[in-house]
């Protein structure tokens, strides 16, 4: 071995080894917290993505499958932002300039298409979504993109285990973005007036709500959602042009499992997907890990077809 | 003809011409024909990576070959294809080197895939292929690949250099963890089927995603489970996840190994000084300037890299090597026994130490790759860049 450790010197290097590996066996209690910090940590961000999915069927019923590159755009616009930036601003500057995304693809590719169904508008945003991975292919090329953590880089050590400071800023922003949309719906004029869209976009219409406005607002605010999602994730994961289908994948799974539509259920869901995800892998196997997720969330479906929080009387009138 | 016929001084400048002309094209044509050696890479689409360098290669080498006078004073023609990194595109390429332009010898394609997809064509026409790409596939059963030959080293050889490596340093358990990809799976194979042949134990044999964001419960299990070294076999962004969390989680004690994949100082400046104390084994290609004077390699080496990089203005890559180790055969073929197809494959199979860029090549008849674990040099990252480990 290269470095050495002043009790390891003297040692054989073969009983080095030995005593080594005794001494980097975890217990079960660390081995435990362990999991389920890694997977709270990545189901908080499956829970976010769920979030932006939902906000965007509420208002129109239909699935936003650039959802995932809202992701991906947050991660790799937050790296180039925090060369020049500090980390506060880039912050802002990312989501808001991903936010902007989100309200030039509403203009110009939901908007424009009046009387049509909403399985065109599905089909529409997997070609958004496309084309976003395209455009950032072409700016940032194939790499992986890697950045700092916010604070420091050495882990934290808790029971045994070791935890990436990272993993509580994930924390903590997921926790404030779950904090302000509920706010949002509950207190804010135009969140309620969003509330309103979703339950009937008629009677919305007909009490003078501007549902044209309320769906660019969602597709705005699933974009904000996804780029802060994709700004705090990067420092654990990197990011590139091509990771956003599979977070889109992953957190529409979350939506689905907790009730399409159903904000608590969401968070919920993503979390239980990222902790279930995570102890697969730790003490069965990690081969079948996402398999199990997708095994877990088509056995709730199987039982409840609505969802773990979804209403069942309203998912019967909804198309999806 | 009028003007010429005017007078005898005409009649005889055009008879003079005439028997020049005569006297001179013969020659020139039967002489100076020039040798054809057919390329396809994929210069463009998904294998670009490889495709790229290898077409930088084979071009500059082609020219150098011509301004030194060619092969025996017959020009060198190069007909290089670009495959677009599509098995369909690469297959008619490949048909139509053969059919159209009629080349004696083929090297490429850079990828596996496109290569077993071009094994039927060459066959049946006969015409050697010197393929860029790594897979065992395409050189075994040896019986069903009488005109096949590669110049990529084999992921059995990484496999067993990097095993060897770690019984020397006393290591016996091993924790291997590879990605669920093509590139995963095969190492995984070649991990699981050598291990027991070396007297290596494998403890752990941890799988995950090609897109996964967090590698940290695949690395606590096999804290758990006694191992003294990980392997990982990946390319792509989780192979520096690996390497950071295997740092975050404090496991530095445990050696860390990575699968050739990781030859590039890119993923070391991305993994951010968490590679620090990585092992991996690189083709000595990589890494010219740490060969020791006496390594058989270093000459030619030091040569193609002062060229390259001296054009190109970018570091040497291991494809580009193949390529340069697939054309410098087939010039060499074609000096030593002219454009006959079955000719060049026979020079082939008995080539012995012929002095590459990716290691020093013995074919065989039952052998149709040369190359040994040898290939491979054990590589430590340290101080941000690779230096030899003992």
């Amino acid at each position: 071995m290269k470095e050495g450790k002043p009790l390891w010197k003297g040692v054989p290097e073969r009983l080095s080894h030995e005593l080594k590996s005794v001494m980097e066996k975890l217990s079960l209690g660390g081995q435990l917290v362990q999991y389920l910090f890694t997977g709270v940590t990545v189901g908080s961000i499956y829970g976010m993505v769920a979030l932006g999915f939902n906000i965007i069927y509420n208002v129109t019923e239909m699935i936003n499958f650039a959802q995932g590159e809202f992701v991906m755009l947050g991660g790799l616009i937050m790296v180039l932002c925090a060369k020049v930036l500090p980390l506060p601003m880039a912050f802002c500057v990312t989501v808001a300039a991903v936010t902007a995304i989100g309200a030039i693809m509403e203009r110009s590719t939901i908007n424009p298409l009046k009387n049509t169904t909403v399985l065109t508008l599905i089909i529409v945003t997997i070609a958004v979504s496309i084309l976003l991975k395209g455009i950032a292919m072409f700016i940032w090329g194939k790499d992986p993109y890697m950045m700092q953590p916010f604070s420091g880089t050495e882990p934290l050590h808790l029971f045994g285990a070791a935890i990436q400071t990272q993993a509580f800023w994930v924390l903590g922003i997921s926790g404030i973005v779950v904090l302000l949309l509920t706010l949002f719906f509950r207190k804010a004029r135009y969140g309620k007036a969003m509330l309103a869209c979703a339950d009937n976009a008629e009677a919305a219409r007909l009490v003078g709500i501007k549902v044209n406005l309320m769906v660019l607002l969602s597709f705005a605010l699933s974009a904000a959602i996804g780029a802060a999602a994709g700004a705090v994730i990067t420092p654990i994961s990197l990011m590139e042009y091509d990771r956003g289908a599979l977070l889109g994948l992953k957190g529409f799974g979350a939506a689905v499992l907790g009730g399409l539509g159903s904000f608590s259920g969401a968070v919920v869901a993503g979390l239980l997907l990222g902790v279930v995800e995570s102890l697969c892998a730790g003490f069965v196997s990690s081969g079948y890990k996402d398999a199990v997720a997708l095994l877990l969330l088509l056995l709730v479906l199987f039982v409840r077809p609505s969802g773990l929080f979804g209403n069942v009387e309203a998912s019967k009138i909804k198309k999806f | 003809m009028r003007r010429f016929g005017k007078g005898w001084g005409g009649s005889v400048t055009l008879t003079f011409c005439l028997i020049l002309v005569w006297s001179l094209a013969p020659k020139a044509v039967t002489a100076k024909e020039p040798y054809k050696v057919g390329a396809v890479f994929a210069v463009t689409g998904g294998a670009s990576i490889l495709g790229e360098p290898e077409k930088r290669t084979a071009e500059m080498l082609a020219e150098e070959i011509n301004k030194k006078g060619g092969i025996d004073g017959h020009k060198l023609e190069l007909v290089l294809y670009d495959d677009e990194s599509d098995e369909t595109k690469c297959r008619t390429r490949v048909t139509r080197l053969i059919k159209t332009d009629k080349v004696p010898v083929i090297i490429g394609p850079s990828t596996s895939g496109n290569t077993m997809a071009v094994i039927a064509v060459c066959d049946e026409s006969k015409v050697p292929l010197i393929s860029c790409a790594s897979s065992i596939k395409i050189v075994t059963p040896v019986s069903e690949r009488k005109w096949i030959f590669k110049v990529a080293p084999s992921d059995s050889h990484s496999v067993e250099r990097i095993y060897e490596f770690l019984l020397k340093k006393g290591i016996k358990k091993v924790a291997i963890m590879t990605v669920s990809d093509g590139y995963g799976s095969s190492g995984r194979e070649e991990l699981l089927r050598v291990a027991p042949n070396v007297g290596i134990e494998v403890v752990a044999d941890e799988r995950y995603g090609p897109k996964d964001t967090d590698l940290t419960a695949q690395l606590t299990r096999i804290r758990g489970t006694g191992a003294q070294a990980v392997i990982n076999w990946s390319v792509g962004p989780t192979q520096i996840l690996a390497v950071k969390n295997w740092k975050e989680l404090g496991m530095t004690a445990m050696t860390f190994v990575q699968s050739h994949g990781f030859a590039s100082k890119k993923n070391i400046e991305l993994a951010g000084g968490a590679a620090e104390g990585v092992f991996c084994p690189l083709g000595r290609v990589n890494i010219p300037d740490l060969l020791p004077a006496t390594d058989p390699q270093k000459k030619v080496i030091m040569a193609y890299n002062e060229a390259y990089q001296g054009r190109f203005k970018e570091p040497l890559s291991a494809f580009g090597g193949h390529a340069w180790d697939a054309l410098q055969l087939a010039v060499e073929a074609l000096a030593a026994v002219g454009p006959d197809p079955a000719k060049i494959r026979d020079y082939l199979e008995n080539r012995k130490n012929f002095v590459g860029q990716g290691g020093v090549f013995n074919f065989s008849p039952a052998d149709h790759c040369g190359l040994t674990k040898d290939s491979f040099e054990m590589v430590v990252v340290k101080n941000g860049t690779w230096a030899l480990a003992q």
